[in-house]
């Protein structure tokens, strides 16, 4: 799945990302005195990003649908790592299990696709 | 400059580096996946600076999604970082405007949330050179882990599924931020739509998913008349 994406290309998409995040950062730090508090509706939304935004990026990664198949191995890691998440809310750990489960069950067990 | 609050933000997210050295580590490698090399990898680094987004784009670019997608993705990604900014900016507020722009480029996730901790605590330390010692340590390992993962990269074998520590690293960053039923519904709903709407075109699915989610999560609050009264 490599890019075929220029140099340019390249570069500039990370000039715009690079600049529109920084704005993110910088924008209530610099606009304190002026501004002292976010809009409520805007809070309102922004409370939901991480949760839906990071269950968006995750999911997809545990339940694949697409045309390479159900992969059973990366369902049961996912599951168990996100049991240990849940206890230990560290990120080390919910690494550690995950890769081990995902290698044992692929390497050592006959399940994995 | 106070050498011992600097340090002491050195101390405390010392434990931190656990997680973040295998995410920078991956973050260098999925920059070789996407057919990339180390001028991409260091630039995403050192310009966004933002792993979850810094990933997800790789990942885009790598199927050759249109490059608004891309930035789209990564900038929805990267709009909590509006709330720490909100959150940390009455403690900024006696620096200088050249400081802001400095602090402001090295807040991510962990340094907001052990300076705030620590301001909040009875404990005297100067506020900038904490923040900073906590901050710029992340930054320089970030870069070194990114660095090194780029170089490694193409050293890894393709059955150990080293992509699949990304979804591990936000999935123990999502655990945190599900805090209570309206946040659950937002992740719940965000994520099923991302697994069904996987093959959408134009990999709008992360966008799509995200946009569902949150309001799913707005349309929750607002039917159960909100959080703890305010």
């Amino acid at each position: 799945m490599a890019t075929n994406y220029g140099p340019v290309e390249i570069a500039g998409v990370i000039a715009v990302i690079g600049v529109l995040t920084y704005a993110c950062r910088l924008s209530f730090i610099a606009l304190f005195g002026r501004l002292d508090e976010i809009p409520p509706v805007v809070e309102q939304v922004l409370r939901f990003v991480p949760a839906a935004v990071l269950a968006a990026l995750v999911l997809p990664s545990f339940v694949t649908l697409d045309a390479s198949g159900f992969a059973a191995d990366k369902f049961i890691a996912g599951a168990l790592a996100a049991g240990v998440a849940w206890k230990t809310e560290d990120v080390f750990a919910t690494m550690v299990t995950g890769m081990g489960v995902l290698w044992v069950v692929r390497f050592l067990l006959p399940v994995g696709v | 400059m106070d050498t011992a609050a600097f340090r002491r933000g050195v101390r405390d997210v010392a434990p931190l580096l656990l997680g973040i050295i295998p995410f920078g580590l991956v973050a260098g490698i999925a920059t070789v996946n996407a057919g990339l090399g180390l001028p991409t990898a260091v630039g995403l680094s050192v310009v966004v600076f933002a792993g979850a987004s810094q990933l997800a784009a790789l990942e885009l670019l790598g199927q050759n999604a249109p490059l608004t997608v891309v930035v789209a993705t990564a900038v929805v990604i990267n709009l909590r970082l509006l709330m720490y900014s909100a959150s940390i900016a009455p403690y900024f507020r006696e620096f200088t405007g050249r400081w802001k722009a400095v602090l402001a480029y090295v807040l991510t996730d962990q340094a907001y949330a052990l300076s705030v901790a620590s301001y909040r605590s009875d404990r005297e330390t100067d506020r900038k050179w904490y923040y900073l010692g906590v901050a710029l340590t992340l930054w320089g390992v970030w870069q070194v882990t990114t660095i090194a993962g780029a170089l490694l990269g193409t050293g890894v074998p393709d059955a150990w599924g080293l992509e699949f520590a990304i979804p591990l690293v936000f999935l123990a960053i999502l655990v945190p931020a599900i805090e209570d039923a309206a946040t659950g519904v937002a992740a719940v709903v965000g994520g099923t739509v991302a697994v069904v709407g996987a093959g959408l075109p134009l990999n709008l699915g992360l966008l799509v998913a995200a946009g569902v989610g949150i309001t799913a999560g707005v349309l929750t609050e607002s039917a159960t008349g909100g959080t703890d009264g305010d």
